[in-house]
């Protein structure tokens, strides 16, 4: 062999070693050092989940009455593999399948379609799963339909029925509670993002009301059956098949018959404002029992058909539960909707005076109006009553004599230019009342209100400053009117100071003041159990599926108001006489159950978007019986004009109902609550409830 | 009659040992995994689960014979053959490009189809006929330690040159690869000048760059290469494939899933896995340690077939030994690479072990000439 010849065979030899080795390598890389990853690769694209939806939870109210459940529904499922195999890709049977649901062909193409498959615009009812589960095209399919696709099965290839868990809201007592109950849908990509929870891809979860708020107890576990597959999606065998487990039922505090007659009290009410000439465009009404906090009715108007979901939701509906024009059906007034409290408020005028050093008992003037700097503020509800004591003055529900205590007591803290240690009695007696944050109900979505002190102010002043300094280019052409003008001007150079008619305008409950019926109803609530804040709950119990209790929600003190017991029993008396003798008199002075409250009737600003100015709201806030305070009773129509003609006369309904009062006597038989609200926990039937059949 | 039994014995009886061991252990080992990736495909369509066993059987026991036919007469006589050999591996390869009798395969004309659904790939027969050829040209009339003339190298290449144009025109990318490999070897070998060497691998680079410009690589050809670049660019395609065949060996882990037990390789998702794609079913079902004892076996049979190179002292010997290294070498890699994405996709059969006639009876003639070259050195 020749020196080259040698070498070039070491070299070969070399070469191809390295080649074996390099082998080698790759093969320790992709077994050893990432087999966990290919292992995990291999198993996303042998496996497929096929989730087994679990029985939800029912929602109950305190006797035990199903007001959410599952029930039977017919399936009626799509196979896409077995459709897509088809040399017309599946239409003769998907025409044949439309023409027997008596839907559109169309519809039912799109509920078939992946929504991948379909261009963002013509997504409407698409389905957000694989494409290797059967794809549900309705749930609520009759008996008939089902047999004739199990019956002739070679006219609907790929096409099966079965009986699936569908949620229903069945308004057993005819009560509707579409917002406090919600609503339920298959999780998103958000929620199957979410770090907290983990989801099953179309697992139904809770989207709104109780049925978002307790998901995790009510939406028990799905089973799943993992099956593996080849590449042409056929099963070759089971890998695990875990069966579902059902959800737990919760228990609230809510009373059926007692949301019912909620409901129809303020429905009647919405009517009678109407029949008095007022718009009255929406409301709310909330029974609560003031020794607990539980919620025991709780009603929005406008309502919806809370079994609209189950029954696929059409676009033309889904925009109508937002629509200004229907009235938003879908915000949820008592803990959503914010409102000005007007004279309801005096109630904690009456405590920020006391606390300031006012004589209860001492005689004030309470004339027809009040000149404060260069505006004049008149009474709104009564003409001049001369010297009157604080009682009357609540009674009669006098303005003009918070306008000069307000207004002394805003000089008193320096006026235009605030002194240290500002007292600031009526801000700070309505923060301790809880105005300003949220009650903290087990609901989610609610509202904050607005408390208007120096600090908002001051964030206000902030926010708008540049448009009120700028108001000339800005504003709208409309809006360029010399007082606008001349009130932007002001705004601009010390919009962030607290002026004298802030201070005047905020002991009765107007100006920029907001808050949502369910604060007020808090903190009537507290009024009557002597100055305890509760935090509402709906909630009463969670109960496992076999009968065993799993959670108990106590009632759970939210703060103490600020509130004295001589306040307390100022303010009983005082309130007392609204109904004896004051304001709501009308209404209450012959009733049997003895009823204390307030009125209130807030100008609103602002116009319609017909252009119509905005009707007065309309509230009562109250509290029965007087010796003895067990429920609190809150009604607020928005437009609905004077507070005694409209909601006073709706609580009347409300307690009516609870009592059994019939003309001006009690008759126990006829009362939802004769023996005061239900304690404990109720045991449960809901298998065997009577239910009403869903009609299409 | 008496002759040849004699004959039969002492040849089988002077084999090396070593080399029949990695041997049979790869085909034992192949005919297993033919088997684990045919029989539950085949069982599910409701055909004979072993009909691929079966078939793989018989191209063993026909290619056992090859062997033992290539080391009767000596390798040294061959050489007279040689123009024959070489005469009718061209012929083959002109007549899989006449329409009718060759029959295309993933856009290549590789095959000629036989009576009884049998089919030939001429190209792994023409392998031998230009190793065997050059290696003849290039020993002819010289002492082993001298070097051959640049006339020799040329005549040489002339007689590779045909039929791999043939096999560039059909075109099956992968076979070209090897015996360039195979050739640039043998005259590196045969010591050569050094510039020969240089010059083929820059024409080899040169030629690579004009095949693709000039369009003989065919399109789906730049698309494996391209997906072997970038593995997602075409998923559902040879990106697919590879992708697939990556996660199929690596899914295996250190033990395997188990003989037969392989769920990647049971639900069918590596095409031609029983061929060109064998080496991922035992990546799958054996793990890393059978996998790795692959390599090992691969490993000791390019050992014991250096060691045949390096004993004898006959020019042509070894030259016929280094070129058959080189082709199973290449050949080796280009196809495990493959599978592990170290390599592009080009379509050859890993040998000893793919399912397939033709490469196993080319195979197993290789492996004959191996020993011939051995029993007549000692």
């Amino acid at each position: 062999m020749n020196q080259r010849s040698r070498l070039n065979m070491i070299v070969f030899q070399t070469l191809i070693a390295s080649l074996l080795l390099a082998l080698m390598g790759r093969l320790f890389y992709l077994q050893v050092a990432n087999g966990l990853r290919y292992q995990n690769a291999a198993l996303s694209i042998q496996s497929r989940d096929i989730i087994t939806p679990a029985l939800r939870g029912a929602i109950t109210d305190s006797s035990g009455l199903p007001l959410a459940m599952d029930r039977p529904g017919l399936e009626i499922t799509v196979d896409r593999s077995a459709l897509d195999k088809m040399p017309d890709k599946g239409k003769a049977v998907l025409v044949r399948l439309a023409k027997l649901m008596n839907v559109k062909y169309p519809d039912l193409y799109n509920r078939t379609r992946l929504c991948g498959e379909l261009s963002a615009a013509a997504r409407t009812g698409c389905w957000n799963g694989t494409r290797y589960q059967p794809i549900p095209v309705t749930r609520i399919a009759t008996q008939q339909q089902a047999l004739k696709i199990l019956e002739n099965g070679d006219s609907f290839p790929g096409i099966d029925a079965s009986s699936v868990p569908i949620r229903s809201y069945p308004s057993l007592a005819g009560e509707n509670a579409a917002h406090v109950l919600g609503y339920v849908g298959t999780v998103s990509e958000s929620d199957l993002n979410s770090t907290k929870y983990s989801y099953f891809r179309n697992e139904v979860i809770g989207k709104s009301g109780l049925e978002f708020q307790y998901n995790q107890y009510l939406r028990g576990k799905p089973g799943v059956k993992t099956v593996i597959v080849d590449r042409k999606e056929a099963v070759t065998h089971q890998a695990r098949n875990t069966a579902s487990i059902p959800g737990n039922n919760l228990i609230t505090n809510l009373d059926a018959k007692l949301q019912s007659a909620t409901e129809a009290a303020l429905a009647d009410a919405i009517t009678r404002a109407h029949a008095l000439g007022y718009k009255a465009d929406s409301g709310a009404a909330i029974v609560e029992n003031v020794k607990t906090g539980q919620i025991l009715a709780i009603a929005s108007y406008p309502t919806y058909d809370p079994n609209i979901w189950e029954k696929g939701l059409t676009v033309a509906q889904a925009k109508d539960l937002f629509s200004e024009k229907a009235g938003v059906p879908a915000l949820f007034r008592p803990l959503q909707g914010m409102y000005a409290p007007a004279s309801t408020f005096k109630s904690l005028s009456i405590v920020a005076a006391t606390r300031a050093g006012y004589n209860m008992n001492a005689l004030y003037d309470c004339p027809a109006q009040v000149q404060i700097g260069n505006h004049v503020f008149k009474n709104f509800e009564t003409k001049s009553q001369g010297r009157i004591n604080m009682q009357k003055a609540i009674s009669v529900s006098c303005d003009t004599i918070w306008y000069q205590i307000a207004y002394d007591e805003w000089v008193r803290d320096g006026g235009l230019f605030p002194k240290s240690g500002l007292h600031d009695y009526f801000f700070k007696t309505a923060a301790g009342f809880g105005l300003g944050k949220v009650t903290g109900i087990d609901l989610p979505g609610e509202a904050t209100g607005r408390l208007p002190d120096r600090a908002w102010k001051e964030r206000w002043y902030k926010a708008n400053k540049s448009f009120f300094c700028n108001f000339t280019s800005q504003a709208r052409k409309s809006d360029l009117t010399p007082y606008l003008i001349a009130i932007a001007k002001e705004n601009c150079t010390d919009g962030n100071v607290l002026r004298a008619g802030d201070a005047v305008n905020f002991s009765i409950g107007q100006g920029d003041t907001l808050v949502t019926p369910l604060q007020m109803t808090s903190i009537y609530a507290a009024i009557a159990n002597g100055g305890t804040l509760y935090k509402p709950e709906i909630a009463r119990a969670v109960v496992k599926p076999d009968g065993t209790v799993l959670k108990v929600f106590k009632p759970v003190v939210s703060g103490k108001s600020p509130a004295t017991k001589k306040d307390i029993a100022f303010l009983h008396a005082a309130l007392r006489d609204v109904a004896t003798s004051g304001t709501a008199a009308g209404v209450f002075a012959n009733y049997p159950i003895h009823v204390a409250g307030k009125t209130g009737t807030a100008q609103v600003l602002g116009k319609n978007t017909d252009g119509s100015s905005k009707d007065d709201t309309s509230w009562f806030t109250s509290f029965a019986p007087v010796e003895k305070p067990q429920y609190a009773v809150v009604m607020m129509v928005s437009q609905g004009g004077f507070g005694a003609s409209v909601s006073a006369v709706g609580v009347q309904k409300i307690y009516s109902a609870i009592y059994g009062v019939v003309g001006n006597t009690v008759d126990p038989t006829k009362a939802i609550f004769p023996n005061g609200p239900t304690r404990g926990i109720p045991t449960l039937d809901v298998k065997n409830a009577k239910l009403p059949v869903v009609s299409k | 009659m008496r002759i040849a039994r004699v004959n039969l014995r002492a040849n089988f009886a002077a084999f090396d040992r070593w080399l029949m061991l990695s041997v049979f252990a790869l085909l034992g080992m192949g005919t297993l995994l033919v088997y684990a990736a045919t029989k539950s495909w085949f069982a599910s369509q409701g055909l004979d689960p072993q009909y691929y066993l079966k078939r793989h059987i018989l191209n063993i026991f026909i290619g056992a014979l090859l062997t033992y036919g290539t080391t009767l007469i000596d390798y040294r006589l061959l050489r007279a053959y040689t123009p024959i050999l070489w005469g009718l591996g061209v012929l083959a390869l002109i007549a899989v490009l006449v329409p009718g009798v060759g029959s295309t395969v993933n856009g290549a004309k590789s095959w000629i189809a036989l009576p009884g659904g049998f089919q030939l790939q001429p190209a792994e027969l023409a392998k031998i006929s230009v190793i065997i050829g050059m290696s003849m040209i290039l020993a002819e009339g010289r002492d082993i330690d001298s070097a051959p003339s640049d006339g020799d190298v040329l005549r040489a290449l002339g007689i590779a040159a045909l039929p791999m144009l043939l096999i560039i025109a059909q075109p099956d990318l992968g076979e070209v690869l090897i015996i360039t490999a195979a050739v640039v070897s043998i005259i590196a070998v045969s010591g050569a000048p050094t510039r020969w060497v240089a010059g083929l691998l820059l024409l080899g680079v040169l030629g690579s760059f004009v095949a693709v410009k000039s369009g003989v690589i065919h399109q789906y050809q730049l698309k494996r290469l391209q997906s072997f670049v970038d593995p997602t660019a075409d998923p559902q395609q040879s990106g697919y494939q590879l992708r697939q065949s990556r996660i199929t060996i690596g899914s295996g882990g250190v033990v395997g899933k188990g003989l037969f037990n392989g769920p990647q390789t049971n639900g069918r998702f590596v095409p031609e896995q029983q061929t060109d794609f064998i080496f991922t079913v035992a990546g799958e079902e054996l793990g890393f340690l059978g996998s790795g004892f692959i390599l090992l076996m691969f490993g000791l049979f390019f050992f014991r077939a250096f060691m045949i190179a390096r004993r004898t002292n006959d020019i042509f010997g070894r030259l016929v030994v280094i070129g058959v290294i080189a082709w199973f070498a290449f050949q080796t890699f280009e196809n495990i690479g493959m599978t592990m994405g170290l390599m592009p996709m080009t379509g050859v059969p890993l040998p000893f072990m793919s399912y397939g006639g033709s490469s196993m009876f080319a195979n197993l003639i290789g492996l004959g000439l191996l020993q011939n070259v051995h029993i007549r050195s000692r």
